[in-house]
């Protein structure tokens, strides 16, 4: 490699976007040219003075306040206010459990959601934290989310097909409540997160690993699902596709 | 009038706040680099968000920094345009105490150590609008809002390669830029 290359091949490196093969090329240069070096040395240290988020500018109050006011407002404020104040006793744990991963994961929107809703599956498994309402009964699990959350999660009893239901919770992620289906396959937890998606379009179900658990993503009908679990993946991959295929025909 | 869909939908709005508001000190931290005038900055902000909840309902995700950030961006080049016989001098950034010491400094440094002595933050930000465009806009979406490449490729319109290159450049300015202040307060 040369010098030319490495110097734009370099910043690649720095921000961990290079795949294996040419960081492993870019090290190797780095390792025999001391000007190059010596550029990725002082780039490290730049990024680091830079991300310590004290450059940052936050937004004046008055600001604030104008945007706010020119923004129509929703109706029936009191019931939301209310939700809000309830689901702010979780955000609190929220923000600490998923502070120590965000020291170690890069900030991408969709790596910062993700790692949210790992983290709130460890969350969940912690003592007492799986579920709000508990009940393998999909009829009682499925109305305890109303009025609690602006989606109404499907809630359909995978039981004869190995996954069964235990219950519902209210998580809280990336500021906004959310809805947890909490399943069990033998003694590994499945925690199916539902949040109003984007649009209305179905988009096909991903496949992604995170610290060891495994998350599957997918759209239908206009809400956004993710599968958290200590699963192997096809037998993850076979929950998403049961509870597919349950929820579309009730 | 098909642009009033998202002001008469109170469901849209709703979302709106929840999902654009939270990202209004990164926009606003966007908008000070790029324009580097605290005013014009609000104005650019504000615009930024009347126009996002206008066209709230051609918004596709996932994520919605990159598309604020988007459309900040036609705000500031809009204002860029309207300013384009009155080059900014960059003087409107830390009035008084622009030429103001680091905090600390010592005089015999490891090698290591040898670039980042002073992260005073005043004199970072300076060093920052002392790049030119398009080569700050990139350095601030990378180091400062935190966008992989394939985002800033989004929000600038322009390829991941082109990222690339001005992002070396960017970095090589801020690297020279630094080197000579240190060379300056020793």
């Amino acid at each position: 490699m040369t010098c030319e290359e490495a110097e734009i091949l370099l910043h690649a490196l720095v921000d961990g976007e290079l795949d294996a093969g040419h960081a492993r090329e870019v090290e190797e240069h780095l390792s025999t040219c001391a000007k190059c070096a010596a550029a990725a040395r002082d780039y490290r240290e730049i990024r680091k003075a830079m991300a310590d988020g004290g450059l940052r500018y936050a937004a004046p109050p008055e600001l604030r306040r104008r945007i706010e006011a020119s923004l129509p407002h929703a109706k029936a404020p009191t019931r939301r206010a209310l939700l809000q104040g309830f689901a702010m006793g979780s955000a609190v744990s929220a923000i600490a459990a998923t502070g120590l991963f965000a020291i170690v994961l890069r900030g991408d929107d969709e790596q910062r959601l993700q790692t949210a809703f790992v983290s709130a599956h460890l969350r969940s498994l912690q003592a007492n934290h799986l579920t709000d309402v508990i009940s393998t009964d999909q009829h009682t699990v499925k109305p305890w989310f109303n009025g609690r959350i602006d989606v109404a999660p499907p809630v359909v009893d995978l039981g004869s097909q190995g996954f069964a239901l235990i219950g519902g919770r209210l998580d809280y992620i990336d500021g906004r409540p959310v809805g947890a289906v909490i399943y069990r396959r033998r003694q590994h937890v499945i925690n199916l997160f539902v949040t109003q998606g984007a649009g209305t379009e179905s988009r096909p179900a991903t496949m992604e690993s995170m610290q060891g658990y495994n998350i599957r993503r997918w759209t239908d009908r206009g809400l956004d699902y993710w599968a958290v679990s200590d699963l192997g993946r096809e037998e993850l991959a076979n929950f998403g596709e049961k509870f597919e295929a349950a929820a579309r025909a009730t | 009038m098909p642009t009033g869909i998202a002001n008469n939908d109170p469901e849209q709005a709703r979302r709106f706040r929840e999902l654009a508001l939270p990202h209004l000190d990164a926009v606003y931290t966007l908008a000070r680099y790029l324009l580097r005038d605290a005013a014009d900055a609000d104005d650019a902000v504000q615009e930024c968000y009347l126009r996002a909840l206008k066209h709230f309902h051609t918004y596709q995700g996932p994520a919605i920094k990159p598309w604020l950030f988007a459309i900040l961006r036609n705000v500031c080049n809009a204002e860029y345009a309207r300013r384009a016989h009155a080059p900014s001098t960059g003087a409107d950034e830390l009035p008084e105490n622009a030429e103001q010491a680091p905090l600390w400094h010592e005089a015999e440094e490891t090698p290591e150590a040898a670039m980042v002595k002073q992260h005073d933050v005043g004199t970072i930000r300076r060093l920052i609008a002392g790049i030119a465009e398009p080569f700050r806009e990139t350095l601030v979406l990378r180091e400062i809002e935190n966008l992989s490449y394939r985002e800033i490729s989004d929000v600038a319109e322009v390829p991941v390669g082109t990222v690339m290159s001005r992002l070396a450049r960017a970095r090589a300015m801020l690297r020279s830029a630094w080197l000579a202040e240190q060379e300056k307060t020793k």
